[in-house]
């Protein structure tokens, strides 16, 4: 039969970014929601993660925040659904993921369960063919289409699921399903989908989940929040005692992170909130209709995130207090950049400064031109090929402030104050080389599912 | 003229990564009269944003007044994507300062 309305928790909009906070969690888990749905990723973190296969979140947190949904609902019974495993959703991000569940059920003694996994990591090669036989891979954000050589320059390709996988997965009689990566609100979408509501419900009950208490207000992160889907409307209401979903809270973050406030863009299809009507049902929900779906004409267009190793990198930390220098920065800089060309001229590297107490953080943005601060800090990034060279463009780009050579300065036993003598070694250098979508007949084409029965609870 | 600042008038003001390529600013208002004085102003327009951060306007994507949240939205491009060698903000959350001292007409 089908049911009349539908409840999601989302406790967290980036699963072990920041550890779920577990009282307002144990609060909506009270109230027997449907379906426990969790993303775990985000492009906020930088390419680096992506390119080197890594995670920014620690391993305790993310799993500390799997380990409450999968109690939770296990419990209940109910399906738990999470995206992008891992901050990533990278390959071995989801095997990660899975290993912690079977440690999880281990440690609780969970009943056996049927787990489904995904994987949406694109082969560099499969993509080299989908090119080379015809298929264009435009560029999102006015990027230019993807080219043979930025396909070369980049290490590892996510395709970003949409509905698709999730709802597979789900009618293949999933308990828990951990997938790569996925569009945020497309995890809760697939889910009132499966159910029977409108895809215009759906999209939208993803679209407000998916950063949890962020649509709800004071400002307060990691906190739960609950959606309820009808097949005339969605409403959501904040989990903590001490916040609510208002009107305000809720329409302004549907522009949250994005470049336009009206569209949702989904592998499928996209998400019109221009006729959005928003209404305050009780102190701590707000219902919302008016929002359209629109589905994709022709070919499925599937997002590709890509990243791709620029070089090493070492970091310099240097400090300034004679005001002469101060005023005469952009000189003081000119003189340490002409000393690593003079001796890297010709080679690969690149090297950046920071300038705090001028415009180490907005650089070019800085409407604020003169100097009011009677120190400087300055971060001296160096990239270059190996370490070595890493570690040397640095550290003389760092050392050479030492050394500037102005005319009228007073302190000539040097003009920096070093921290340490010496640079440190940082993350490797990475640059997002794919922000574009690749056409596909069959939206499940770039996604193999696995299903598997975790038995590690049981005894004996 | 009597003025005041766009930070005694607006109960956000926030900037934020949308997407790898992008940063988007909003300011939301409380009331609907605050929200109504600032379109009305003038002070805050495509044009004025881009002096402000001393931008030419092809780097503004979007500029759009959002009436159901009492907002005002603008997108910028970036330079290079977020996190890459040099980027000094990788999630943009950082740019939005030079807007609080903005001088509304009131």
């Amino acid at each position: 039969m089908k049911k009349k309305s539908l409840r999601i928790i989302c406790p967290n909009g980036h699963m072990g970014f920041a550890p779920t906070k577990e009282g307002s969690f144990w609060i909506a888990a009270e109230t027997r929601p449907d379906y426990y749905c969790c993303d775990s990723g985000s492009d906020d973190i930088g390419p680096g993660p992506l390119g080197s296969d890594t995670s920014v979140s620690p391993y305790d947190w993310q799993k500390h925040d799997l380990e409450l949904m999968l109690i939770a609902s296990r419990r209940q019974g109910v399906p738990m659904m999470i995206g992008s495993s891992g901050d990533t959703g990278t390959n071995s991000r989801v095997d990660m993921y899975v290993d912690m569940i079977r440690q999880i059920s281990r440690k609780h003694r969970i009943k056996p369960f049927k787990l489904v996994t995904f994987y949406s990591e694109l082969d560099r090669e499969d993509l080299r063919r989908r090119m080379k036989s015809g298929d264009v891979v435009a560029g999102l954000d006015e990027r230019t289409p993807l080219t043979l050589a930025e396909l070369d320059r980049t290490d590892r390709v996510v395709a970003m699921a949409g509905v698709h996988p999730f709802i597979k997965a789900l009618g293949m009689g999933a308990d828990v399903i951990i997938g790569g990566r996925s569009s945020d609100a497309a995890i809760f979408a697939a889910a009132a989908l499966y159910e029977g509501f409108p895809e215009s419900h759906s999209y939208y009950l993803g679209k407000v989940l998916e950063c949890a208490s962020f649509c709800a207000e004071p400002y307060m992160a990691k906190e739960s929040v609950i959606g309820t889907i009808t097949h005339e409307d969605v409403a959501v209401t904040a989990m903590h005692p001490d916040q609510r979903c208002t009107v305000a809270s809720v329409a302004g973050h549907a522009m949250y992170e994005r470049s336009n406030a009206y569209y949702e863009y989904f592998a499928g299809g996209t998400l019109d909130m221009t006729h959005c009507r928003y209404e305050q049902v009780d102190a701590k929900s707000t219902r919302v209709t008016g929002q359209v779906f629109i589905p994709t004409v022709g070919r499925t267009m599937v997002k590709l995130e890509g990243s791709g190793k620029v070089g090493e990198r070492f970091i310099g930390i240097v400090g300034i207090r004679d005001p002469y220098s101060i005023q005469n920065i952009d000189r003081v800089i000119g003189w340490a950049r002409s000393q690593v060309e003079e001796r890297f001229a010709g080679k690969p590297y690149q090297l950046f400064y920071n300038i705090y107490g001028k415009n180490g953080v907005m650089g070019d943005l800085e409407p604020v031109r003169e100097i009011r601060s009677h120190e400087l800090c300055v971060i001296v990034e160096g990239v270059a090929p190996t370490k070595e060279v890493a570690e040397e463009v640095t550290l003389i780009g760092s050392r050479q402030i030492f050394y500037a050579r102005l005319p009228e300065v007073k302190g000539t036993a040097g003009t920096a104050a070093f921290v340490i003598d010496g640079v440190l070694p940082a993350p490797a250098g990475y640059k997002w080389t794919l922000n574009h979508v690749l056409p596909v007949d069959d939206p499940m084409e770039l996604f193999s599912l696995n299903e598997m029965v975790i038995r590690d609870g049981e005894e004996g | 003229m009597k003025t005041k600042k766009l930070i005694d008038l607006a109960k956000t003001i926030r900037s934020k990564n949308a997407g790898t390529d992008k940063i988007t600013f909003d300011i939301i208002f409380r009331e609907k009269e605050n929200y109504d004085l600032v379109k009305k102003s003038g002070v805050l327009t495509r044009r004025t944003v881009a002096e402000l951060f001393n931008i030419p306007d092809e780097r503004i994507s979007d500029f759009m007044e959002f009436d159901p949240a009492y907002a005002i939205k603008f997108t910028i491009r970036r330079r290079e994507p977020s996190g890459s060698p040099g980027d000094s903000d990788i999630f943009g959350c950082q740019q939005y300062p030079p807007l609080l001292d903005i001088e509304v007409p009131v």
